[in-house]
């Protein structure tokens, strides 16, 4: 009987939802092999994530409450994560594909001299005990399947929002309040700036509303801003006015910028580069506007309207808001 | 001070990806090879810093077959000092554990201030070896940056996460994984693509390096293409018509609003 090493990832006091999903693959992937499931968390009141991670299928915390700790600190994560797989025996560890998971997990990785599926789409258990997994590879262009067969602990970074949380009834969960690695701290984060208008996250958000050089000028994007805000989705951007400096590169879609899948996607005046189509084309439902018929959006569109986005997107904006009002 | 660019040779973002015969990798015939787009971010970055006085060399590190070549010359060519091929048969493929470990023995020998690369190498899309390189070579990393500054031996970097900015601080010598930065990289000049054909340009196998190449911890067992969407539905008449279709459509059939 092996453990699975989940972290769990908190900002502020708040666990990440893409931790409690990886901790339910865990405990899917436990529940097959008779595994305990054992989640590991940083920052100043550690021990709180215990009530979530029970009902998410944890069977021991291990909490490093340390006020230090609360922003990101590579160096000690990575160890204290390689320290504590070490110390439970854990033959697997699993982390969200966030940004600190992803980053933390290759640090810890290396340190541990094993290897990494990095933001896979499926999971699964090799005949070996080890890790096999689906991950989007050329920004999702193509997809592969690759396994970790005999490094241990074998370890996987899961794309967020695609595997479910599931609550599986409160479980006592053992807390084991540990102290950090003691390891040289090089670099570390000092502070954490969030825009002072909260702005949904576009590789976070369910439904994207992008614009392209359609939209002609940069003030023409409080169009897709009120169809956005009509919609509660986040607002994207195609590479062509990130370069022009219409809005920042946090808001591009595509290869050089971020893959997206959100249920809903909707690309006005944006002609679909190859770049563009690969970062959005796995949306579960892709609207495109656009005033060119042959615009390669069309052909990953569910729904098309060939029109002007100026007309398109006002009448549009106005019709969802009477709708879901 | 001196920088180093770790530069890896990957299809063009324009490429259509086709499964090779293996079924396990791409069919690379006549798929136009260039320079990872983030690593183009982080020379650029460093060409600056060494025009700003900030540096006084920038050395380009790839590893792969020789196919890296390629792109190292066009690292020379924007304006790198020197180029360095930390060569062998099977690391295009290697997997990203093993890479860093060849990329991290021909940093030691050079031992660079500063380390640069992109967050991620386009394609295989991991962004594994900025974190791991930190690890391998005992030193700090930040990764996705977009803005750094220097002071002495001092760095903060600013890092893209998930609604937020991290703002990351550390000591030299760092490694540092880079996001799009504030700055379009430059085109070769034509007198640059000249120059770069007098530029130092050492090649440095596995071997001499002192790095075996292990069975590979992570193993690619199948590549496949995504499924074709299914036909889309145009709709027509007016764009009053159409928007009241469509957000009609988007609750009714689609149920996503």
């Amino acid at each position: 009987m092996g453990a699975i090493l989940v972290l769990l990832e908190r900002r502020g006091s708040e666990l990440k939802a893409a931790s409690l999903q990886a901790l339910s693959t865990a405990r899917r992937l436990a529940d097959a092999t008779g595994d305990r499931v054992v989640a590991l968390a940083f920052g100043a009141g550690a021990a709180s994530a215990a009530a979530l991670a029970g009902v998410h299928g944890a069977d021991r915390l291990f909490a490093v409450d340390d006020a230090a700790l609360d922003l990101y600190a590579p160096e000690v994560y990575a160890a204290t994560l390689a320290d504590v797989a070490t110390q439970c025996a854990a033959d697997t560890i699993l982390a969200a594909g966030t940004s600190l998971g992803r980053d933390l997990a290759a640090r810890a990785c290396a340190r541990l001299g094993t290897g990494l599926l990095s933001d896979v789409v499926e999971l699964e258990r090799t005949a070996g005990g080890g890790l096999r997994g689906k991950r989007p590879v050329y920004s999702g262009k193509a997809y592969a399947w690759a396994s970790v067969p005999d490094a241990r602990p074998s370890m996987a970074t899961l794309r967020p929002n695609v595997f479910p949380a599931v609550a599986c009834g409160p479980r006592e969960v053992e807390v084991v309040g540990i102290a950090p690695a003691l390891v040289p701290q090089h670099a570390r984060v000092v502070r954490l700036e969030t825009p002072a208008a909260q702005e949904q996250d576009v590789a976070e958000a369910a439904i994207v509303v992008s614009g392209g050089r359609g939209m002609k000028a940069p003030e023409h994007f409080a169009l897709i801003r009120n169809l956005a805000a009509a919609l509660g989705g986040a607002v994207g951007a195609s590479r062509a006015v990130v370069d022009a400096g219409w809005i920042s590169h946090a808001h591009q879609v595509g290869q050089t910028g971020k893959v997206v899948s959100p249920s809903l996607y909707i690309a006005c005046g944006i002609s679909g580069a190859i770049q563009h189509l690969a970062g959005m084309s796995s949306s579960k439902v892709i609207v495109a506007i656009n005033k060119d018929p042959e615009a390669p959006i069309f052909k990953v569109a569910t729904y098309g309207i060939v029109g002007d986005v100026f007309e398109v997107l006002p009448k549009l904006t106005e019709a969802i808001t009477k709708l879901r009002a | 001070m001196k920088i180093l660019v770790c530069i890896k040779h990957v299809p063009d973002t324009e490429a259509k990806i086709k499964v090779g015969s293996d079924g396990k990798n791409p069919d690379l015939a006549g798929v136009k090879m260039s320079v990872s787009p983030f690593d183009e971010y982080a020379l650029e970055e460093a060409l600056l810093i060494k025009e700003g006085g900030g540096a006084s060399e920038v050395v380009v590190l790839g590893a792969g077959d020789d196919g890296v070549q390629g792109s190292l010359r066009q690292a020379l060519a924007m304006g790198a000092d020197r180029a360095i091929h930390a060569s062998g048969p099977s690391l295009a493929t290697a997997d990203a554990l093993t890479r860093a470990r060849v990329l991290a023995a021909a940093i030691r020998e050079e031992a660079p201030d500063l380390v640069f690369t992109g967050k991620t190498g386009v394609g295989d899309d991991e962004g594994q070896v900025g974190p791991m390189l930190g690890e391998l070579l005992d030193r700090p990393h930040a990764g996705a940056v977009f803005e750094f500054s220097l002071v002495g031996t001092r760095f903060t970097a600013h890092r893209g996460i998930e609604g937020a900015v991290e703002v990351v601080e550390g000591d030299l010598p760092a490694v540092i994984a880079w996001d799009k930065g504030q700055h379009a990289p430059r085109y070769p000049s034509l007198r640059g693509i000249m120059a770069a054909k007098k530029k130092p340009f050492a090649t440095r196998t596995t071997a001499e390096l002192g790095v075996t190449v292990p069975v590979p911890l992570v193993v690619r067992e199948a590549l496949e293409l995504p499924p074709p969407r299914p036909a889309g539905r145009l709709l027509t008449g007016d764009s009053g018509d159409a928007a009241s279709t469509l957000a009609r459509l988007l609750r009714e059939e689609a149920k996503v609003i």
